[in-house]
């Protein structure tokens, strides 16, 4: 085993299949000899050349649709949406054309690309380099969407995601880039649509995303010292989403929150909530709970963000409202 | 404008392929109100565009066509019957079915789909010239898109992108002065000479008479020749009419005159008259080549016709891919 950062865990992924596939290409602002608006493509460009890690200009529309003439005419793109933010600019290059290529065409063509984009605050970046908008793509059939928690898991996916002949969205996190954790030497992938049992426990199942994962392994931790058992379930694939786990979990703690960072209105924890209360509705012996964001734009300085996303507080007092 | 001295095979097969799309689309125009669902656009009035466009591309060359698509398909080399199957929205259709006329497409002969979003298919063209070049092959790329097109910002994002790292695109703005019932004039300060825009990306443009096959398949020559010479884009603004409305059966708002004026320019009026002019052709001869072509259209219909709906279970094919 060894141990990287998250973001070094994506520069991995992308240099061990760009180095087997001459077809796979990287493009995005910065990406090339700058190495990345958040360090992420590093030193791909002085291996690859300018060719396979692109700057782009600041053309969402242009890059994404970019990334899909080349995937359906022989390439692999994958294109760089720095601040999750700016992914609303090419929604129709990607809700309208990448996501119904395929079925459009009747199957002539298939869209190998993966959009790789950072979402998330807690880093006072204010309103609109803050959000989280993974509910958006979940919603639009033809998009698989993975949201990966930690070094172990994003190098996995994104291995798994470059060589899926679909397109993924991809979703990092800002604030994740730093963090360290242990990965296998040997080469490894991660199946697109598997949940992740974090940690287990018996008195409640709490499903969380991303940078949310982390917080509740804190509560969890410092809740077994109460002697209450928190079962930490990371879904790391939202399509294709797997509902066994979730639901297994549930089954065996009878208790469901689910949190997520974006706004509790509309967020992914509805979705799970009511599949959770429409199949799992048997297990349940409380009402499922779901903590997300206050409803407002996301404000800059600390005392206020903190206060908008959600906290360990928020999770920890969930846990004993529900118990 | 300067056009090189065609061979009579050449004119011929100019001619032919024009006849094509103008004879199937006069008989699309026909058995849609009856006989298929939803929406159709029609071509007819800017075959010189397609054909003369087309004429200049291999069959691994791409396109990138528009929701006006049936022409762009006939003259990259469509199969009639799997065309016309689609319009009826049939299995043996292009698309299974799934998608009629507005969204043609032939993987096989380069043809990349045609795009309902106006402009969207702008960028997608600059992504098939990004992979011809890191793929290192000499094929090019034609984008089709309208004259409305322009004032997307994907015109200005994919054309760019193109201009900056020299791909092999030709860009064609297929000019027929209107977006669906209004003047593209009354939105848009340049909207008859569009080449000069070229300038501001760094690469050559062209004003053409879009009804003249033989100016628009110089033009094509010229600048597929830069492209596969890895020179990179040039953007061709064909000036043409459609006869039909946006849509078949919309109100037609378009002054009388103007529209005369326009058919008066029909372009296989004018090749056909050139033809006979230069004996290259006889008065026979064009009755039997649209005879025959109107055979095949047809045929086509028949096939259409004959042809299985879609059972129910087709609508959930296609969403992944294994």
């Amino acid at each position: 085993m060894k141990t990287l950062t998250y973001r070094e865990a994506v520069r991995e992924a992308m240099r061990e299949e760009m180095r087997k596939d001459e077809y796979i290409f990287l493009m995005g602002q910065d990406v090339g000899p700058y190495g990345g608006e958040h360090r992420v493509s590093g030193d791909l460009h002085s291996e690859f050349g300018e060719w396979r890690v692109k700057d782009a200009p600041i053309s969402e529309q242009g890059i994404i649709g970019c990334a899909l003439g080349a995937s359906i005419t022989g390439c692999r793109a994958i294109a760089e949406i720095p601040f999750m933010d700016f992914i609303m600019l090419p929604m129709d290059q990607i809700c309208n054309q990448i996501a119904k290529y395929l079925y459009t065409f009747g199957g002539q063509a298939s869209v190998p690309l993966v959009i790789r984009t950072a979402m998330g605050g807690y880093i006072r970046a204010a309103e609109q380099h803050s959000q989280c908008l993974e509910a958006w793509f979940i919603h639009i059939p033809g998009l698989k969407v993975v949201i990966p928690s930690t070094p172990y898991d994003v190098k996995g996916l994104l291995k798994t995601a470059i060589r899926d002949n679909n397109p993924v969205i991809f979703v990092e996190h800002k604030y994740l880039y730093g963090m360290k954790g242990e990965i296998p030497e040997e080469e490894y992938t991660i199946p697109l649509g598997v949940a992740d049992i974090k940690k287990e426990g018996n008195d409640v199942s709490v499903i969380a995303t991303s940078y949310m994962v982390h917080k509740a392994l804190n509560v969890a931790n410092k809740l077994e010292k109460e002697k209450i058992s928190v079962e930490v379930v990371d879904p790391r694939t939202l399509v294709p989403l797997d509902k066994e786990t979730i639901l297994k979990s549930v089954e065996k703690t009878s208790r469901a929150i689910i949190v997520h960072e974006a706004p509790l209105r509309g967020g992914i924890g509805g979705e799970i909530a009511a599949i959770i209360a429409d199949e799992g509705f048997e297990y349940l012996d409380a009402p499922i709970k779901r903590i997300g964001a206050k409803d407002a734009p996301i404000p800059f300085p600390s005392v206020l963000e903190d206060f908008i996303l959600p906290s360990e507080v928020d999770i920890e007092r969930t846990i004993k409202e529900l118990l | 404008m300067n056009n090189i001295k065609l061979n009579k095979e050449l004119i011929l097969s100019l001619y032919e392929t024009m006849l094509k799309i103008r004879l199937f689309e006069k008989t699309q125009e026909r058995v849609f109100k009856t006989e298929q669902e939803g929406f159709t656009h029609v071509y007819t009035g800017e075959e010189a565009i397609a054909t003369g466009v087309c004429a200049n591309l291999n069959k691994d060359d791409y396109i990138t066509s528009t929701h006006r698509g049936h022409g762009h398909m006939v003259a990259k080399g469509g199969n009639m019957k799997k065309m016309m199957a689609e319009l009826y929205g049939r299995l043996t259709g292009y698309c299974k079915g799934k998608s009629g006329s507005l969204h043609i497409a032939d993987f096989s002969i380069g043809v990349l789909g045609a795009n309902g979003i106006v402009g969207a298919g702008i960028p997608i063209a600059t992504g098939a010239g990004y992979s011809i070049k890191l793929r290192g092959t000499s094929q090019v790329v034609a984008c089709f898109f309208g004259d409305g097109a322009v004032t997307q910002g994907t015109f200005h994002e994919g054309v760019n992108m193109a201009a900056a790292w020299d791909l092999p695109v030709i860009y064609v703005i297929e000019n027929n002065l209107y977006m669906v019932g209004t003047k593209t004039e009354r939105v848009c300060k340049v909207c008859k000479n569009y080449a000069v825009k070229a300038q501001g990306y760094g690469m050559p443009g062209e004003d053409i008479d879009g009804n003249d096959v033989i100016e628009v398949y110089t033009a094509t020559k010229k600048a597929v020749e830069r492209a596969r010479n890895r020179k990179g884009p040039t953007l061709l603004n064909c000036m043409t009419y459609r006869h039909s409305t946006h849509f078949v059966g919309d109100l037609d708002v378009r002054d009388k005159q103007e529209i005369e004026y326009w058919k008066a320019k029909d372009p296989i009026k004018r090749i056909e008259e050139k033809m006979l002019k230069e004996k290259i052709i006889t008065k026979d001869k064009i009755k039997s080549y649209r005879n025959e072509i109107q055979g095949m259209v047809d045929e086509a219909v028949e096939f259409a016709r004959k042809s299985p709906v879609p059972k129910t279970g087709v609508a959930l094919e296609d969403v992944f891919v294994e």
